[in-house]
């Protein structure tokens, strides 16, 4: 037979391997990809948290493009993340909706009061029931909803300047258009 | 010592702790050996290696309480967990379903089985196939005699 063949063969298949490795070893299995990703938003409806500003049900993510983050005051990486909600809400290029994830009104406030709301709306889900329609496995997560409120990208954990800048702002940019 | 042997006793038969809380538990015995069962097949996300059944994240205690209801409600099993996999998606499942993306994970082994199998088979049939080698040539005396005083000189000694 082909002796040569022999002799490639077992080459091709470490690098093969190989390959698959790098790839493999790279995958942050932490990161789940959402099932929900070009799906319509689940339906729900939230209480806000406060009087002076709307809670957040699916109508609301309809007509424009949106940021949806889920957060809580317990959480430490929210913390991390806020600075940059704040100067987006400066920006005002995409209006920010927050769900705050179990909660304590209070804490949420405080929270709010000391760091700053960047949020339009907020959704008080207390007991985590509609973030498992979202599917939210962990705060925070940012999604981002395009004008007919289709999930068009999830971010689990905190965001980061690259993430914001070189993933979510071009997609909002886009979806603008 | 007989009370501390009670105490031993009694500790080491209690099993391993699970995780699902009494006031989490159904009334109805069935749906709630149903509950259990289903929630061994579901990862909890926080813990990844974990089922809900065994974790007790926050998140694996919420999904626990939805089974049930999901359950309670009337679904069967399979809604149930279809329910859940609508959301969180295949990778909720610690057994992964036959579908063409895990075809390589499923069948894979099996394949590669059967590769080395076939390759054996090719190996030992083309051994058998090859041509008998034709007897080596009888010695010429000259030979025959060279060899025997070879041999006689380990003999002697």
């Amino acid at each position: 037979m082909n002796k040569r063949l022999l002799f490639v063969l077992p080459v091709v298949l470490l690098i093969g391997i190989a390959v698959l490795f790098a790839v493999g070893l790279k995958h942050d299995p932490s990161i789940v990809p959402s099932v929900l990703l070009d799906k319509p938003a689940p339906s729900f409806d939230l209480p806000p948290l406060s009087n002076d500003k709307p809670g957040l049900a699916t109508a609301a993510l309809n007509g424009k493009v949106s940021l949806v983050n889920v957060f809580a005051s317990w959480c430490g990486p929210c913390r991390v993340e806020h600075p940059l909600f704040m100067h987006l809400a400066q920006e005002g290029e995409v209006p920010i909706y927050g769900i705050n994830y179990k909660d304590k009104a209070a804490d949420a406030k405080r929270w709010l009061r000391d760091l700053g709301d960047p949020y339009t709306r907020i959704g008080v889900d207390g007991d985590g029931r509609v973030a498992i329609e979202w599917g939210v496995y962990g705060v925070p997560e940012t999604f981002v909803i395009d004008r007919e409120g289709t999930i068009r990208f999830k971010h689990v954990g905190p965001l980061s300047p690259e993430v914001l800048e070189e993933t979510i702002l071009p997609l909002v940019r886009n979806l603008q258009q | 010592m007989r009370a501390l042997f009670a105490a031993l006793l009694l500790a080491f038969s209690l099993g391993p702790a699970f995780a699902v809380e009494p006031e989490e538990m159904l009334d109805d015995p069935a749906l709630e050996a149903r509950a259990r069962e289903i929630s061994k097949e579901l990862r909890c996300l926080v813990c990844q290696n974990q089922s809900i059944d065994d974790s007790n994240a926050g998140l694996a205690r919420d999904l626990r309480v939805l089974v049930r209801e999901r359950l309670t409600a009337g679904d069967s099993n399979e809604d149930a967990l279809s329910y859940i996999v609508a959301r969180y998606g295949d990778f909720v499942l610690l057994r992964p379903p036959v579908s063409p993306r895990t075809y390589a994970l499923w069948f894979g082994p099996a394949l590669l089985f059967v590769i080395a199998g076939l390759g054996l088979v090719v190996f030992y049939r083309r051994r058998q196939a090859a041509p008998a080698e034709t007897p080596p040539p009888p010695l010429t005396e000259e030979e025959r005699a060279r060899l025997e005083t070879l041999m006689d000189e380990d003999r002697k000694p």
